[in-house]
């Protein structure tokens, strides 16, 4: 029985016909040739988020960014007028990478007043001109002006920064986010910039990960044990219904309730939980800062009283979850090859006031990494089987729309690029 | 040369769990016996309020070391408390040989 109304249709997945209802196939998962197509068509083409303003706080301040599938290296870095820039991570000479410390493939981030290649020395400013060459008078009528470092398109929405490796792109972030996205727009973010992030290397295609996060059909089962034994019980006897879905273009979100912050009944929670008052969902109490009593539009969007946590899919590789208790989580999910991806879980608070605040936001994300080590297992085991292509065909529910959008969008982003470059057809003139 | 405040001097000998970083926390906790993290647990359990008052008598941005050990242990409290209250074994279940490795974490 359903506990949450559904659209007229009866169905989430009805009410986007475009979907369709049938099995899917997850072949887009486990062929090494569709993704080098994705490579093109969807990692050198789109808005991807690669960090968030309060990582650059001044003049000079930079990081590094390892884009494997969009086949690159990128230095984000704010210069002396505030302006955040990105260039691709490489020396205009011969090519060397340009900022890395002992490991060439790890990131890094610093502050400096310019870039100085470790190769022959050339030096770039922070806002990319070329302004030192080591011996410029061996060289052949250099003009240093020729020879900055690449640029890349940057953009910022909500305090996130955003590159895009395609050259034709004429869209902003704004726009490529939609309704959707600005629908989220005024959420405080901002104030909170206390930080934990993981990162683990998965044995699994980039878009099984985001399948494992945009449902919560699994998290009865799979993650049972983290419940006491009673509430599991009750946990899996009701299953999962979300309280509202929302697709906009290629992204989508999940709306949710939030049952566990606080519990009805602390008995359901474990020891450690009940004295923090803390716990999976966050801390059960919202931080004093302004912003959290009057939620943009698009955070629970059916306004429901039960609401818990919301999570946004911004095609392709990056999630938000706004949780009901005042913090927020970012995913990532990074190609590497076609059944490997590093990804990366990032929780943000409220900077805490005291040693109560700072131990629940430790318990949240102390309890974010066993449920995410066991979510990243899980993965290697379903890409090793559906690589054996013993079964082709999938079902998917109703609680599983993101997916079955994802996958379609993913997959019309490669049909586009295919297009684009199919040779005309060529009408030959009546003989 | 105590670690921990004089207050706390109960804990002491788990002191060793008096760890700043999140991967030395992880560790220790893999490469301890259940009963060994039953052990830290049942004594650091009791003292989890006391040790939120004490530290609080201090402006939280500028704590002293001692206090700060004495959180850093509070942590270790909480990573433990997964295997001793829920999965009865110091990994997690099914994680095979999955690793979620904490890049930033806060410097307090």
């Amino acid at each position: 029985m359903a506990h949450f109304a559904k659209p007229s249709e009866g169905s989430w997945t009805e009410h986007y016909p475009e979907l369709g209802t049938g099995p899917v196939s997850y072949e887009d998962s486990i062929s090494p040739e569709h993704y080098e197509l994705e490579r093109k068509a969807i990692f050198g083409r789109t808005w991807l988020n690669v960090g968030r303003v309060e990582q650059l706080p001044r003049a000079g301040s930079y990081f590094t960014k390892e884009l494997d599938a969009a086949g690159t290296s990128l230095v984000v870095v704010r210069g002396p007028d505030g302006t955040i820039r990105s260039f691709h991570n490489m020396c205009r000479h011969r090519g060397n990478k340009l900022v890395w410390n002992d490991y060439s493939r790890e990131e890094t981030s610093g502050t400096c007043r310019q870039f100085t290649c470790k190769y022959h020395g050339w030096r770039y400013s922070v806002e990319g001109q070329l302004t030192f060459v080591q011996q410029q008078s061996e060289f052949f009528d250099l003009d240093t002006d020729d020879y900055g470092l690449a640029p890349v398109a940057v953009d910022t929405w909500e305090g996130f920064i955003f590159v895009n490796l395609d050259p034709e792109n004429t869209t902003s972030v704004h726009e490529y986010l939609g309704d959707l996205g600005a629908g989220v727009v005024g959420y405080p973010f901002d104030k909170m910039t206390q930080v934990y992030k993981y990162r683990a290397e998965v044995g699994a295609n980039w878009k099984l990960f985001i399948d494992a996060f945009a449902e919560f059909y699994h998290a009865p089962i799979l993650h049972a044990k983290q419940a006491t034994a009673e509430e599991s019980r009750k946990l899996s006897g009701y299953g999962f219904e979300a309280l509202a879905y929302e697709l906009d273009g290629p992204h989508g979100m999940v709306s949710s309730w939030g049952g566990m912050s606080p519990p009805k009944d602390l008995d359901m929670v474990k020891p450690i939980e009940r004295v923090l008052r803390s716990g999976l969902f966050g801390p059960w109490d919202r931080p004093e800062i302004d912003g959290l009593d009057q939620l943009p539009p698009a955070i629970n969007p059916a306004r429901h009283r039960a609401w818990g946590v919301d999570s946004f899919v911004f095609f392709p590789n990056f999630m938000i979850l706004v949780w009901q208790t005042g913090w927020y989580l970012t995913y990532h999910y990074w190609p590497t090859s076609y059944n490997t991806h590093i990804f990366e879980g990032t929780l943000y608070f409220v900077p805490p006031k005291n040693a109560r605040e700072r131990l629940q936001q430790e318990l949240a994300a102390v309890t974010f990494k066993e449920y995410g080590l066991q979510d990243a297992n899980t993965l290697e085991a379903t890409q090793t089987m559906l690589e054996s292509r013993a079964v082709s065909q999938f079902p998917l529910n109703d609680q599983e729309i993101l997916l079955r959008q994802l996958h379609k969008t993913a997959r019309g982003y490669v049909e586009d690029y295919q297009k684009s470059f199919a040779t005309p057809v060529r009408i030959s003139a009546a003989s | 040369m105590p670690i921990l405040p004089d207050e706390f001097g109960d804990l002491e000998p788990f002191a060793d769990w008096s760890l700043e970083s999140e991967a030395e926390r992880y560790a220790k906790r893999l490469s301890s016996t259940l009963d060994e993290l039953q052990a830290f647990y049942d004594a650091a359990f009791p003292r989890l309020e006391d040790a939120m008052a004490y530290v609080d008598q201090f402006e939280f941005t500028a704590l002293p070391q001692s206090a700060s050990r004495l959180l850093w242990l509070c942590y270790s409290l909480v990573n433990v408390s997964f295997p001793v209250e829920v999965w009865r074994q110091p990994r997690v279940p099914d994680s095979g040989a999955a690793s979620l490795d904490m890049l930033i974490e806060p410097a307090v």
